[in-house]
């Protein structure tokens, strides 16, 4: 009897589904090349703007290709001290945006943050730009005394998370996640564990990306990326018969995370819940995804959220416009959601591929869609290929339509896989 | 340059590049503790001080200048030697 009871235990608890907090979402914000606030994004979401464009310096560096998400650079003199900007990568500046647009919605304020032991989760996987900078002025000045004492706090991986925890005097969980193009979902989703097993009440997850050519040499040179660049704004098109590559973006979005339990007791405004997480490594190529990975991320994401394929409403994909790996995700989408067949769109048709950020900022893109009832369109999508075809993918933005529960997918580099579900709350 | 110019031309850098106050900078205000320049700050003083008077500071020389008189003594000395 009691080996019985042991075994129900541990499969329970591999589930993840025996008395664990409840995680709402109780603020977003975004800084992002379709909108420097939550409100402007929504607005370019339903409208398909895109934020795609050519940058000439790219051309001059010897890129293939020029094209990049645009954004444009804050000025935060005024808005924090100089000792607290100086170690502020490109990067962090975004983050910071964001997460001060986050927590104003999250009604949280430096009172509450010097009282309650918030954390911090955020995506990052590179500071390239500051490396470079700092070691250019080495080389020029051969005496690292002139260097400044913002370099080593902007060259860090951790820069964001190390910077923010800063500013905002947080003192719960402090740490960068690193997955290349997962590095945003799978923060939302270590701080998921955190708040269901209690650990924290409270934690502000999010994923940042630099922009700029010294981050992207390397990747140019994989011939990655779109060369469609006398059409920037058609160049991205994820699942498209005619996609040639990707467009690099970035930008930041931030969420605060909490337990159902916390935002009711202080009166949070809660946007949505978090459901599921899943996730998985391809044990694959280093960059060419497959399919099995993707799909057992997918598949313990429902499980892990104990709910069936046909209750999704719609997904976001992480289709990037890439040959291979909008193929191969179309193919891990269509093995399991090939009968139920939700919607399908990937908001990068319109941002770019915003890397370390994107895992987070779709999460925000797909609670816009999901409070406003409606699909963001996968621009250029023309013409499906063998595989696309079977998936139901908006073209064009869908109107009224109810988002109940979303799904929501990140694959990055090493095969990395993540995969979150977020369910409204009625 | 000018003993003057040479305080003149600090004081702006101090207001400009660290944000200070121009009614915060009287001679005899501590550094570290009234104007609240910490140890990063310095490391940020010595890049300012290389570009806009010629001279390399040495760490050890921060170890004598507690208050702003003794940074626009320090300053001047080694501004009008270069």
């Amino acid at each position: 009897m009691e080996d019985f009871i042991l075994k129900k235990i541990e499969s329970i608890d591999k589930n993840f589904t025996y008395c664990m907090n409840r995680v709402v979402i109780t603020g977003m914000g975004i800084y992002s090349t379709i909108g420097k606030n939550v409100e402007e994004v929504k607005q370019s979401l339903y409208t398909g703007r895109s934020g795609i464009g050519f940058d000439p310096e790219r051309k001059k560096m010897g890129f293939r290709s020029a094209l990049t998400g645009i954004i444009e650079k804050p000025n935060l003199k005024g808005k924090l001290k100089r000792r607290q900007r100086v170690g502020l990568a490109e990067e962090g500046e975004y983050a910071y945006i964001a997460t001060v647009e986050a927590l104003k919605q999250a009604k949280i304020d430096q009172n509450f943050l010097d009282k309650i032991d918030v954390g911090i989760l955020y995506g990052n996987d590179s500071s390239a730009k500051s490396v470079v900078e700092s070691y250019d002025l080495l080389k020029e000045k051969k005496d690292t005394t002139l260097l400044g004492s913002g370099a080593i706090f902007q060259s860090m991986n951790s820069t964001i998370s190390m910077n923010l925890s800063t500013i905002f005097k947080l003192r719960g969980i402090n740490l960068t996640v690193s997955a290349a193009c997962a590095s945003g979902s799978h923060a939302i989703g270590m701080g998921y564990f955190l708040i269901r097993s209690g650990l924290q009440d409270i934690v502000i997850c999010g994923g940042g990306q630099e922009i700029n050519y010294h981050s992207m040499g390397s990747f140019d040179g994989l011939s990655a990326f779109s060369v469609r660049e006398d059409k920037p704004e058609k160049a991205c098109r994820p699942f498209d018969r005619d996609r040639d590559g990707l467009v690099p973006s970035g930008g930041a979005a931030t969420l605060v995370i909490e337990s159902y339990e916390s935002a009711i007791k202080r009166g949070a405004p809660i946007l949505a819940e978090v459901i599921g997480y899943g996730f998985s490594s391809n044990g694959d190529h280093i960059s060419v995804p497959n399919v099995e990975g993707p799909a057992k991320s997918l598949e313990m994401a429902l499980k892990n959220a104990s709910i069936q394929a046909n209750q999704i409403d719609y997904i976001n994909a992480h289709a990037t416009s890439t040959p291979v790996g909008d193929l191969n995700e179309a193919q891990a989408i269509n093995k399991i959601f090939g009968q139920t067949k939700p919607w399908v769109s990937s908001t990068k048709s319109m941002t770019g591929h915003e890397m370390w950020m994107g895992g987070a900022s779709e999460i925000i893109y797909s609670i816009l869609m999901m409070h406003d009832s409606f699909v963001a369109p996968n621009i250029n999508f023309e013409n499906p290929d063998e595989h696309s075809a079977k998936l139901k993918i908006a073209a064009e933005t869908i109107k009224n339509h109810n988002i109940d529960i979303f799904l929501s997918n990140s694959f990055g580099f090493g095969g990395t896989n993540s995969t979150l579900i977020v369910k409204k709350i009625k | 340059m000018e003993n003057q110019e040479i305080i003149a031309k600090v004081n702006d850098l101090l207001i400009d590049e660290f944000e200070l106050e121009e009614e915060q900078l009287v001679p005899a205000a501590n550094l570290k503790e009234t104007l609240e320049i910490d140890s990063l700050d310095y490391v940020d003083l010595v890049v300012i001080i290389e570009r806009n008077f010629g001279f390399k500071v040495k760490g050890e020389d921060f170890a004598n200048i507690k208050t702003l008189h003794d940074f626009y003594e320090y300053i001047i000395k080694h501004a009008k030697s270069n």
